[in-house]
Formats: C-alpha cells, structure tokens, sequence
C-alpha cells in the first residue's frame, strides 16, 4: 500500500522549475545569454588585448587559421591594429546594457499602462489605446534614428528611444491579457472576498500575466541588441572609441574587401544573441503557460 | 474596422445596408487616418523644434554676421513663433510645398519625388518576394505535416524569423557581394549606362520601354536588398499560414473533398488556403509596414539612393524640413497600407462577400 505521506509532493515552484528544465530552447538560450553575461564581468582577464590598443603595424591581419595571422590575435585585427576577438568580447557589454535596461524599462511603463487599461476601462482605455495607436503609426527605425539625433548620440539616447518607441508592445499584449483575465471565475472570486481592485489588479491579475510578459522581455531584448547595432552602426550610439558591435560591424563595411572578418564576427555574435534571446522568449512562454505547456 | 451588426451577415436581404455600413467604416477609417497623420506631424514639428542645436550654425560661414544669420532665419521661417512656424508650414504642406530641403538646398518635394520611387519598387519587390515564398513554403509545409521533414521546416522556419533584415543586408553582403561576387554591393543602377529616364520608377520604365540589358542591371542591384527585406516577412507569413492551413486540413469540409478523391496538393491549395488567407492577409498589412521602415538601415548598407537612406542623413545633418517631409511621406505610406489591407480583408472574408 503506498504510504500516502511519503508520497513526493511536487510544489509549484518545483514543478515550474522542472517544466523550464525540459525545454530545449530555455536551457540553451539560457546558456547562451549566461555566458554573455560572464563576458561583460569579466572582460578585462578573458579579453587577450587591450580592445583601444592600436598598432598600425600589425592592421587587418586575418584570423588565426588564415595564412599571414599573427599568433596571440585569433579573430584577426581590423584596419588601425585592434584586436577583433577583444573588441568583440567588450562590445557585450554595450549591447546587453542596453538589452537589459531598456528592455526592463519599457515592460514598466508598457506593463504599468496595460494594466490600466485593461483593468480599469473606461476612458483611461480609450486615451491609453488612442495613444498606442498614434505610437505605432511612427515607422519604428524612422522614430529611433529621429529621436537619438533629438537626444544627441550616446548609449542613454539609445536606451531612452527603444523605451519610447516600444512601450507599446508590451501595452498591447498585457491590455489584452488584463482584459481576459478579468472575465476569470478568480477575479470574481477575489471581489467577493472584499480585495480593493487595485489589489486584485496586482496582487491576482498580474501573476497570471507575468508568463507572457516574461517571454516578451526576453524577445524586447533580443529587439534591443539590434536596435542598439543598427544606431551603432549609423553611428548615432556611444563615441567610436567604446567597441560595440555595431561600431565593428560598420568599420568591417568600410574595409570589406580588406578584411571581411572584421564584419563577420560581431555580426556572428549579434545573429547568435538574438536568436538565444529569441529562442529563450520561446522556449519560456511554452513552460510558463500552463496551457501550452501541457 | 467598425464591427458589423449581426443582422447583417444572418440576413442576406439587408445587402444594401450591409454595403453601407462598411461604406461607413471605410469612410470611419479615413478620417481616423488623416487624425493619425496629424498627430503625426505634430509630434514631428514639435520634437524637432526642441532639437538642441541649430541649423543655421552649420550653415553659415565663420565670418557671417548677426545680419545674415538673421536673413537666413527668415528665409526658411525659423524666426517666427513655433505656432505660427506649425500654422506656416501645414499650409504650406497641403499646398504642396513642403519647403527646402537645408542640407542638400532643394526643394523638399522634388527631393521625395525622386527617392520616393526607388524605395516603393524595393519595397514592393520584397512584398513579392516574401509572399510566394511564404505561402510557398507553408503549402509544402502543410504537405509535409506529421512527416520526418516537418520538424526541420519548423525549426529552420524558426531561425529564419529571428533574423531580422539588418543581419540579412550585412550577411548578403559578405555572401553574394564579397564571397561569391554575384551582385553589385551598391547603388541603384550602374553608374556607366547612360539611359535618360523619363520617369523615377527605373525598374518599371526599362522594363516598359524594353531596355533588358538595363532592366537586368536594375534588377541586379535590387536582389540584395530586397532579399533582405523581404525574407523575414516571408517567414512571419510561413509560419502564420501553415499554422492556419493546419487548423483547416482537419474540418468537415476538407475531409468532404478528401471523399470526392480530390489530391492533397489540390485539397491544400483550392479548399483549406481560400478560406486560411484571410488572417495572413490582416498580418502581412501590419508587417510591410515593419518593412516599410526596414527600408531605412537596409538601403543605407547597400547605398540604395532611396527615402531610407535620405532619412539617415537628413537626421545626421539636422535638417529639419526634409525630415519632416519624409516622416510625413512615411505616415501617409504606413496609413494607406493599413487602409488597403482592411479592404483585403473585407473583400477575402467570405461572410462580407456573400453577405
């Protein structure tokens, strides 16, 4: 007879840990993202050179597998000396920062908004839902080139215009979902027992939209490493003088026929961290649904 | 699009009144898109009003004095209040002047009747291009279901959608401009033919007036760019559609023609896409506007003389009326896509079409 009380009891907390375990798609993208943050802390002792050295003597040598490479610079060296592997691995940091602050930035306010508009109606809906429309009008890279040149170029116009630009993604999606939640057996539930409805709205709404939300963080960042090259690479982001990708990216246009390796590696690493940011976003919104986790 | 009531649909005698009420809808559209383009506009001229930085302090030489920077002021409208500036330049836009252009020191107008053209054949090709093979590929997907090759479509379907059509510009480059030089890297046409165009469109004109050498090379130059334009929507589209060609292969009516004998490949493409096609169609309006824009980075890597690449360096020169302009010329291009897509949809849904 099995013994009822040692029988394992799953919490939910396990159980969610153990639905994220068994996809694919988290655990790699997971690892993919985890060691790109291992990069940015510890670019200084993994990085093999100085990534602002300059020595014109040793400009656009090829990789180290190419006839004519010099040992010690893997990735090869763009046109002034600098070695691409240590450019690549400093340029990280740029792009996660502002993968992770504008992204976590712009859930805020678009989450914050929904929330309102969902929940609440009315004509804080109708003025919230008048607004996103007007927003989404904007060709989004016409708005983000326009406002980083109204902010002035650096990597706090390039957080600020993704921010500003979109907000409403996240607006959109947790409007909809409030609104279905709302209709919830819960939430009527919630109300019989007296909670005021600003607690139901966070207390009882909110963690059933988290999952989607989760999984849109993670697809907005992956949004945010290309909006962050592509500005970069209009040269409208940081000084030239910090490595960032798309920095790289535009100086190996310039020399392609020189040295084709100094575009395609931080283009490498920009296609391979949108597709783990993707691939992550994905993989999360199947194992926190609790429907399509099934 | 205004809901229909459902009497409409239920009673086929109140045809007359079902065709007035998406009259009034479309009419309800129009006037919503034209208050869009104002905000639009508005939001534009203020933005670029509180700009720090001044125009005429690239323009003017060292030695110029307060009186000439003055005269310049006022010759592009820069002195008056910013009310007034907005008042000013509305009627001046629905007049058709859309200024001078300060960086490049042309009319504004002749400047977007020039590009304008090329980006719309891009981006028009690339709608082409994302289209059949989107729908292509979700057909043969849809054949394919349940088979040993169905997760490798997917999956490679699902790399395909995150990679957005900057990486694909620079990708292309290195493939088809550098490694295997195939293409021109850059430019619309080659600079050696000498062939007096009568009109903008080169693509359509070489084509009409039967010039092949010089169509090819037009068409050469747009292969890149509108690759890359246009394969991440082909991608959206796949997914979309093949999802919404599975969830009909398995109703009544597929399984009724099934009876009759009717092949897989007929029973895809005559019974289950007529009646799935009309969600892709509402999707692929909203994302050839994404491409729309997409058209910015993508013509300023490959050097394509159309509004994307003006748009860049009208921003990096600050100059102020060609961005309003082509802002504007953006907003309207975004708002008749959504326009014509809602009369797609309408005209694809069967139960408007019969009603």
């Amino acid at each position: 007879m099995v013994d009822i009380a040692s029988y394992p009891i799953q919490t939910a907390a396990k159980r969610r840990r153990r639905a994220l375990m068994a996809q694919p798609k988290v655990v790699l993208g997971g690892a993919f993202i985890l060691i790109l943050v291992l990069l940015v802390v510890g670019a200084p002792w993994i990085a093999p050179k100085d990534p602002l050295e300059q020595d014109l003597m040793l400009g656009t040598l090829p990789p180290a597998w190419i006839d004519g490479a010099e040992p010690g610079y893997w990735l090869g060296t763009d046109d002034l000396g600098r070695d691409v592997l240590s450019r690549l691995i400093f340029g990280t940091r740029i792009a996660l920062l502002v993968a992770f602050v504008a992204a976590t930035l712009a859930a805020l306010i678009g989450t914050l908004l929904g929330l309102i508009a969902g929940w609440y109606g009315g004509w804080a809906d109708r003025v919230i839902s008048r607004l996103v429309d007007i927003w989404m009008a904007f060709p989004p890279v016409l708005l983000s080139i326009l406002l980083v040149a109204v902010l002035g170029a650096g990597v706090h116009s390039v957080i600020a215009a993704i921010v500003i630009i979109d907000w409403t993604r996240f607006c959109r999606v947790v409007r909809s979902e409030t609104k279905s939640q709302a209709q919830m057996d819960y939430v009527t539930a919630a109300q019989t027992i007296g909670f005021s409805r600003a607690r139901i709205l966070f207390s009882e709404i909110l963690p059933n939209v988290a999952p989607v939300l989760i999984a849109l963080v993670s697809l907005e960042m992956g949004i945010a490493v290309i909006v962050e090259a592509i500005l970069s690479f209009v040269g409208l982001s940081v000084s030239s003088d910090t490595p960032t990708w798309g920095g790289m990216i535009a100086a190996g246009r310039q020399m392609i026929y020189q040295g084709w390796w100094v575009m395609v590696a931080p283009l490498i690493a920009l296609f391979a961290t949108v597709l783990a940011f993707n691939q992550l976003g994905d993989g999360l919104r199947r194992a926190l649904d609790p429907v399509m986790g099934r | 699009m205004q809901a229909l009531p459902a009497t409409c649909w239920l009673n086929p005698a109140s045809c007359e009144k079902n065709e007035l009420m998406i009259a009034l809808s479309i009419f309800n559209r129009v006037v919503m898109a034209a208050v869009t383009l104002f905000g639009v506009a508005l939001i534009v001229f203020v933005l670029l009003r509180v700009v720090p930085g001044d125009p005429i302090a690239m323009m003017i030489s060292p030695g110029a004095s307060a009186a000439d920077i003055a005269a310049l002021r006022a010759h592009y409208g820069l002195d008056a209040s910013l009310p007034v500036q907005f008042g000013l330049w509305l009627k001046a836009m629905l007049g058709g002047d859309f200024g001078t252009s300060i960086s490049l020191k042309r009319s504004v107008l002749d400047l977007l009747g020039e590009r304008l053209p090329a980006t719309l054949e891009l981006a028009v090709a690339a709608l082409f291009l994302a289209v059949a093979s989107g729908v292509a590929v979700a057909v043969v997907g849809t054949l394919m279901r349940r088979g040993p090759l169905e997760p490798v479509v997917d999956a490679l379907n699902g790399v395909f959608l995150a990679v957005p059509d900057f990486v694909w510009a620079l990708a292309l480059v290195l493939m088809l401009g550098v490694f295997y030089p195939l293409f021109p890297l850059s430019g619309r046409i080659d600079p050696t033919i000498d062939m007096p165009f009568a009109t903008p469109f080169y693509l359509i004109e070489s084509l009409v007036r039967l010039h092949f050498a010089v169509f090819c090379d037009v068409v050469a130059h747009m292969v890149m760019p509108v690759l890359a334009l246009g394969l991440p929507l082909a991608a959206i589209i796949a997914r979309v559609l093949k999802a919404a060609l599975s969830e009909a292969m398995v109703q009544d009516y597929i399984l009724l023609a099934r009876l009759k004998g009717m092949s897989e490949l007929r029973l895809v493409v005559q019974e289950a896409l007529r009646n799935a096609i009309g969600p892709t169609i509402a999707l692929t309006g909203v994302q050839f506007t994404f491409l729309i824009g997409g058209t910015v980075i993508v013509e300023r890597i490959f050097s394509y003389p159309g509004i994307g690449n003006m748009a860049i360096d009208a921003v990096i020169n600050r100059d102020l009326p060609l961005i309003q302009g082509l802002v504007l010329v953006f907003g309207v291009l975004f708002i008749l896509v959504n326009l014509l897509v809602d009369l797609l949809v309408a005209a694809f849904n069967p139960r408007l079409r019969h009603g």
